[in-house]
């Protein structure tokens, strides 16, 4: 992480990586192939529209009647033997995993994907107290080798070619140069085979708490989440609090619609509850199973009715991949853990509104993304009411005063007809300091041409056309 | 040892929570365009109709939801077999064993598929006592029963008492499922009533829907079986 101020890392990532014609062939390349398959499953239901109405309906009751849900999960759970931790913020959860680790001895842990976990840096937290940590989803090994974050909440590696795959794979695991994905996956499943018969502790997130039954659900097509759960002797599942659902019963709705919305499924290949470790009679499956539930600034966002609808998101990444500013600036540049529309919504509420209102800002506002998303969250209205919200919290004098002067202007006739003349003056002169660092318009110029004024007002043209 | 009592935030978070809920949020989801009817809700701000009405359509008959299975499969590349008796699964099981070059399996007793497995004279690991990581580890097949086939999705639902634990069916190279005619359901929420009913009314404490083989996208969105789990799936339908 950087130590720049993270609108001036935004804009810094953001403008290199719009140039980045390479960049730009990956990303398009493998949207071009998501938007076909999302199409045709969303063709098959019956009706994908009453589907989201439903999805968001079962979201909301959840989200608000989060205590009684929350209570009745961790109660059924803790009736088969899970244990359950509530962490207000990630120090106190990280503490806490930390604390099962030492106790039990653990010295590896395998990791399924975890975006909750991403979130409150919990990979470098148990490295920092002596633990060998493996991510275990494909996408994620690869970034861990890079060092770096998570590109995409859904595909964190997608930003990436296979010849780069294959030289961080002949870097960091000798392994010999590879040109398929095929060849390249296989490599990784032989590293983390024995990973999974060896580690001590696997910890997972979840995708949805199943309240009346008490299980988490996880979502996944690689089995690395199944096989991080089943083998080691200890499971530690990371839960954000507003992943709750009331019902078992819901999931029949939300898995199809996640996967659907998320990579053009109809179902993902592995969808596996889990109600409790291993029980009286099971031969397999881990002794213990840890559930952390996080708030970490969650009931912030629900403390806001107005964009409490943000709690409702299954984080399936279908806001990202139709966001043309995400296509353009890539999931690096936000600087976020959740990346795209649903980040720049919650990232403010989550790490401080003044830090992060820029992303905000970082929209076209089309409403694509409140138009795709499964749960129906309002998105590109939320990225309008940070806006307020920011000013409201921390006016710009000069914007203040600039809006002053053109109420004024505008509500003066006499005044506004004068103006316009000195306008055209002023072009005449304007191509001296054009993208120069006086150009009062450097932004806008910087990619784009401006404008000429007319030469002459609607005004006038209606004057004289009468006169005629 | 001295042993630190865990003390957390449940309380506090709760408390939270109350205090955010005393303010109703608006319902924006529901909203449609002014004189837009929709058939999902009324004007009473509530959802009517159920998730079978809009989730992708089942049909009726026992034939054509196995026919939708077998179609769903073959989009997943599951592959499955239709077997009229036991002799049929084991000489599938045999046939599979020597194109393979199938060394061992492990396997687990279910009563649709045992006697077809006994008279395939494979050598077999047997779970049911327990097992050690490492023999499940290097087994060329992992042949399991399971609770049902869904037909909606071509998943098939496992649970530890039908399939073998909670590793059998996701850590050998191919997983084989055996499964009689019957146990085909139309959608997953029939199969998640499935699952409970045979575990006396409530869910058991380990769920797994398997839709086709293990796979990732990770490397340029292109599709790679077998990233972790299965490279293979083939269910062998009985009846």
């Amino acid at each position: 992480m950087s130590a720049l101020a993270p609108s001036t890392q935004f804009n810094r990532d953001a403008d290199r990586v719009t140039h980045d014609l390479r960049h730009r062939g990956l990303i398009q390349k493998a949207l071009g192939g998501y938007y076909v398959k999302r199409d045709q499953q969303k063709a098959k239901f019956n009706d994908w529209q009453e589907a989201r109405t439903l999805a968001g309906e079962v979201k909301y009751e959840a989200i608000n009647h989060l205590d009684k849900y929350l209570i009745q999960f961790a109660d059924a759970i803790s009736a088969r033997g899970a244990k359950v931790f509530w962490a207000s913020d990630g120090a106190e959860a990280n503490a806490h995993i930390c604390r099962i680790a030492r106790e039990n001895g653990v010295k590896s842990v395998i990791k399924s994907k975890t975006m909750t976990g991403e979130e409150i840096h919990l990979g470098p937290a148990l490295e920092k107290s002596g633990v060998e940590v493996v991510e275990s989803d494909l996408g994620e090994f690869i970034v861990q080798l890079r060092e770096e974050p998570p590109y995409h909440i859904v595909f964190p590696s997608m930003h990436l070619s296979r010849q780069e795959v294959s030289e961080v794979f002949e870097r960091k695991l000798g392994s010999e140069p590879a040109d398929t994905p095929e060849e390249l996956t296989m490599i990784a499943r032989g590293v983390m085979r024995q990973k999974y018969c060896t580690a001590d502790m696997g910890i997972s997130g979840a995708n949805f708490a199943v309240a009346d039954t008490g299980m988490i659900s996880i979502t996944e097509n690689e089995g690395n989440a199944r096989l991080s759960t089943a083998l080691p002797k200890i499971h530690v599942a990371i839960v954000g609090i507003e992943k709750i659902i009331p019902r078992l019963e819901d999931l029949a709705l939300l898995l199809p619609m996640l996967a659907t919305a998320g990579a053009g499924q109809p179902i993902t290949c592995y969808n596996t509850m889990l109600g409790g470790p291993r029980q009286p009679g099971e031969i397999d499956g881990p002794e213990q199973m840890h559930i952390i539930l996080l708030d970490n600034q969650r009931t912030r966002i629900l403390a806001d009715p107005e964009q409490r609808d943000s709690l409702h998101c299954i984080r399936c990444g279908a806001c990202l991949n139709v966001c043309p500013i995400f296509k353009n600036v890539g999931g690096h540049a936000y600087g976020t853990t959740y990346q795209g529309p649903i980040g720049s919504v919650i990232t403010p509420h989550l790490r401080g509104l003044q830090s992060w209102k820029h992303l905000s800002n970082a929209s076209s506002l089309c409403g694509a993304c409140t138009e795709t998303c499964p749960v129906k969250i309002d998105l590109h209205h939320h990225l309008l009411q940070n806006r307020r919200n920011a000013v409201q919290g921390k006016p710009r004098w000069w914007e203040k005063w600039m809006w002053k002067g053109f109420d004024f202007l505008m509500t003066k006739p006499a005044l506004y007809r004068w103006a316009a003349p000195l306008g055209r003056i002023g072009m005449i002169f304007y191509p001296i300091v054009e993208r120069t660092p006086l150009d009062p318009m450097k932004y806008w110029t910087k990619t784009r041409e401006f404008p000429p004024l007319a030469t002459y007002s609607f005004k006038e043209y209606w004057r004289n056309r009468k006169q005629n | 040892m001295q042993i630190e009592p865990i003390t957390d935030s449940r309380d506090k978070i709760l408390a939270r929570i109350r205090e955010a809920l005393q303010t109703t949020a608006p319902k924006r989801h529901l909203h449609a365009p002014a004189g837009v009817a929709t058939r999902g809700h009324g004007a009473d701000d509530t959802v009517h109709g159920t998730p079978q009405e809009w989730l992708p359509p089942v049909p009726a008959t026992q034939d054509e939801k196995l026919a939708l299975f077998e179609k769903n499969s073959a989009d997943l590349k599951t592959r499955v077999v239709l077997c009229a008796n036991d002799a049929a699964v084991t000489a599938a099981l045999t046939e599979l064993a020597s194109a393979e070059n199938w060394k061992r399996v492990a396997s687990h007793r279910f009563p649709v598929g045992h006697a077809a497995i006994l008279a395939s004279n494979l050598s077999v690991t047997w779970v049911d006592e327990g097992y050690a990581v490492g023999e499940l580890e290097s087994a060329d097949a992992g042949i399991t029963g399971c609770e049902c086939l869904v037909s909606q999705t071509g998943s098939i639902l496992v649970t530890a008492s039908s399939s073998g634990g909670r590793a059998l069916s996701v850590l050998p190279p191919h997983h084989v499922v055996i499964a009689h005619r019957s146990q085909v359901v139309g959608d997953l929420s029939e199969a998640l009533a499935v699952a409970k009913r045979s575990n006396g009314g409530t869910a058991p404490a380990f769920l797994s829907f398997i839709t086709g083989p293990s796979r990732t996208g990770d490397i340029e969105r292109i599709l790679v079986l077998g990233a972790h789990g299965p490279k293979q799936l083939t269910v062998l339908v009985v009846g």
